[in-house]
């Protein structure tokens, strides 16, 4: 349903005025740097990876929301891609958005109601007001604003960081898109929430048959929605696959890092931590080879000179020299 | 706290800054040199007529005396007569405000639709040509001084060109009937369109020179908070589903953007006024900011005392409007 082809964004590094002057050369952000993945119908990928390894900006760039620097998306047959400006502004009704921060996510000066009502209105769904109305009310029942008469007219401050959330649901979802980027949706919230709306979430996506690519820095919440897994390093995708085979034995030596992080829920079964050592380099100027190498525990010599490319191994494939 | 408590709270916490302002006033005009009795009469008249002055004016009272006098007065709302004209402060102030006003609101609005539209569409194309031009014009305008400003516009189409008046607000030949001393309102009320045309002429190059010194400041807090607002995920979610672009700007970004700057305005409005000073100066504009150039020259005690007082009462006025508008239009903000 969704297929990327070597999809590429690069941002440019500002420069100062006399680095400018002294023709100092433009250097970019490789945020995304070429990556290939395909979606299926009624499936979940998540996507993993530290913060600053190019997700959120893989899901804006899916749905256009940033230009990519090249590389192709397709949507079912459509090339996204290649859509002209007033095309993808129709398509994107196809296409929604859930977002990590949801105070950042509403328009403080709109009525609750009124910004979940918005998106009928840009593509006339409903015909009159009313209806329009009825239909608002009847999804903020559904990701369990009831009664939604209380909700509709408050302002976002007056809600909690939960029900800003299933606000934010809503809007995406009245929509009725086939496909959903969740970028982080359950990251900010507090904990005592999180649960919840994961199961609200894995509940409209069988009910509304969305395809979802479910974004995470957090590999423990995939468990529980997602089929398929990418696990990305630095604008790459270094292991991609199923997510039980991955998740059960994770072969690339960042996913192994990242799975042991994950906390045992049995306190009895532990199990070498191998949490990567360091920080996320700088992307600006990223190591060579691979570029996982300075903090990998199997790093050899050729990983400092040759970047590993994405192989198939073991019904999945990995960019790693170790296969 | 209701907002009707809030003004009243807001007024009571002025009074003091209000009195402040008023001692400080008085004990400067009193130190600094020059004697108003000399500046009206002229250094030769006769030192018994100098006296007799003196002594009309209350100027051979302790300086202690004199303040206490005048603190009294003024709680009853006497602001005293100017020592120069023998009229009452706050008529004089009441007869020159609307040609500020009026200046003011005309430069105003040229600042806001200059500022609303230059500065969205330079956020909406961030270092493009129009972006990068209107940083250029803002930081130029900002610092080049008000009167060089006025000084050019005055030589270019008052003196060069011949198409506009350099001063004044109203040809002598044409006449107009005063009601509400808004001179453009007053004409377009007795539908005298000779007079509107003479005033608006008069109005174009002070309020021209106003409006763009206010406009670069104006320009620049649009474009920046614009920017930022921009940048907000609500701004994307707006994108995503499907709001036309000029719509996400001037729907979303831009009305978001505005509130700080509303805040920020009600800030500067003191620094505008000191630009209506300069302004009124330089075209001979009869408001109160070339009253109070005229009755500082000749040390006109009672009248600058006033004139600082209503300046500053004026200020809390704005601000505390300002306020009243922002909780309208805020829904987080409640008193
Ligand atoms: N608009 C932007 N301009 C410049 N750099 C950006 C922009 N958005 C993201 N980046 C950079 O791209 C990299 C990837 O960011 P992001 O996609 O947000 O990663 P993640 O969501 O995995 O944390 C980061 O280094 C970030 O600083
Ligand atoms: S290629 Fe080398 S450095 Fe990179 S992950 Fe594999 S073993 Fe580690
Ligand atoms: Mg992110």
């Amino acid at each position: 349903m969704i297929r990327v082809n070597n999809l590429k964004k690069y941002f440019p590094v500002k420069r100062t005025v006399g680095e400018v002057l002294l023709r100092v050369p433009q250097r970019f952000v490789k945020a995304v740097d070429g990556i290939d993945f395909t979606i299926s119908k009624g499936e979940t990928f998540g996507l993993v990876g530290e913060s600053g390894s190019g997700k959120t900006t893989t899901g804006r760039l899916i749905l256009r929301l940033v230009e990519p620097t090249s590389g192709k998306i397709f949507f079912e047959d459509i090339e996204i891609t290649k859509l002209s400006k007033e095309e993808l502004r129709k398509f994107r009704k196809n296409m929604q958005i859930i977002f990590q921060d949801p105070m950042a996510a509403l328009n403080p000066y709109m009525k609750v109601g009124e910004a979940i009502k918005h998106g009928l209105e840009i593509h006339n769904i409903g015909d009159i007001n009313k209806e329009r109305k009825n239909m608002v009310m009847k999804m903020l029942e559904r990701v369990n604003l009831s009664p939604p008469e209380d909700f509709y007219y408050r302002y976002p401050h007056e809600l909690s960081g939960g029900q800003k959330q299933r606000i934010v649901i809503a809007r995406a979802l009245i929509l009725k898109p086939k496909f959903v980027v969740a970028d982080e949706a359950i990251a900010m919230l507090d904990v005592s929430v999180r649960s919840q709306l994961l199961k609200l979430l894995i509940d409209l996506k069988n009910e509304f048959d969305l395809t979802f690519l479910f974004i995470t820095h957090d590999l423990a919440t995939t468990k529980y929605i997602c089929n398929k897994i990418g696990v990305m390093y630095l604008g790459k995708i270094v292991e991609i696959g199923n997510f039980k085979e991955i998740y059960n034995e994770p072969l690339h030596p960042y996913t192994k890092a990242l799975i042991s992080a994950v906390p045992e829920p049995d306190p009895k079964k532990k199990k070498e931590k191998l949490i990567p050592e360091g920080e996320v380099p700088n992307p600006i100027n990223p190591p060579s080879g691979c570029k996982f190498h300075p903090r990998c525990p199997y790093a050899m010599d050729v990983c400092k000179v040759e970047e590993p490319s994405l192989k198939e191994f073991k019904n999945r494939k990995i960019a790693c020299h170790l296969y | 706290m209701s907002l009707k408590s809030y003004i009243i709270t807001r007024i009571i916490l002025a009074l003091p800054m209000i009195l402040i302002l008023l001692i400080m006033i008085f004990f400067i005009l009193r130190i600094i040199p020059g004697d108003p009795v000399l500046a009206i009469l002229g250094g030769k008249a006769p030192v018994e007529v100098i006296e007799a002055k003196r002594h009309e004016l209350g100027l051979d009272k302790p300086i202690i005396i004199q303040f206490f006098d005048y603190l009294g007065d003024v709680a009853k709302g006497d602001f005293g007569v100017s020592t120069l004209t023998s009229r009452p402060v706050w008529s004089e102030i009441k007869d020159r405000f609307p040609a500020t006003l009026e200046l003011t609101i005309f430069s105003f609005i040229l600042a806001l639709i200059i500022g609303i539209f230059w500065g969205a569409e330079a956020a909406w194309r961030k270092d493009k040509a129009i972006d990068i031009s209107a940083r250029v014009y803002s930081i130029f305008i900002y610092a080049v001084p008000v009167f060089w400003l006025g000084l050019m516009l005055q030589l270019l189409f008052g003196i060069y060109l011949r198409w506009l008046p350099v001063g004044g607000r109203l040809s002598p030949r044409v006449s107009l009937d005063i009601k509400t001393g808004l001179f453009l309102l007053d004409s377009l009320i007795s539908w005298n369109w000779e007079a509107f045309w003479d005033v608006l002429k008069h109005l174009l190059l002070p309020g021209v020179t106003l409006g763009l010194v206010i406009s670069s400041i104006f320009l620049r807090m649009v474009r920046n908070n614009t920017v930022l607002m921009l940048s907000k995920d609500f701004v994307k979610a707006a994108k995503a589903r499907g709001l036309k672009p000029k719509v996400v700007l001037y729907g979303h970004a831009l009305r978001n953007a505005f509130v700080p700057i509303f805040t920020i305005m009600g800030m500067q409005f003191a620094l505008l006024l000191a630009g209506a000073i300069l302004t009124e100066t330089t075209f001979s504009w009869p408001g109160i900011g070339s009253y109070l150039v005229l009755k500082i020259k000749y040390r006109d005690f009672p009248a600058i005392q006033g004139t600082i007082i209503f300046f500053a009462i004026f200020v809390v006025i704005i601000s505390i409007v300002i306020d009243i508008v922002n909780a309208l239009v805020d829904p987080r903000v409640r008193y």
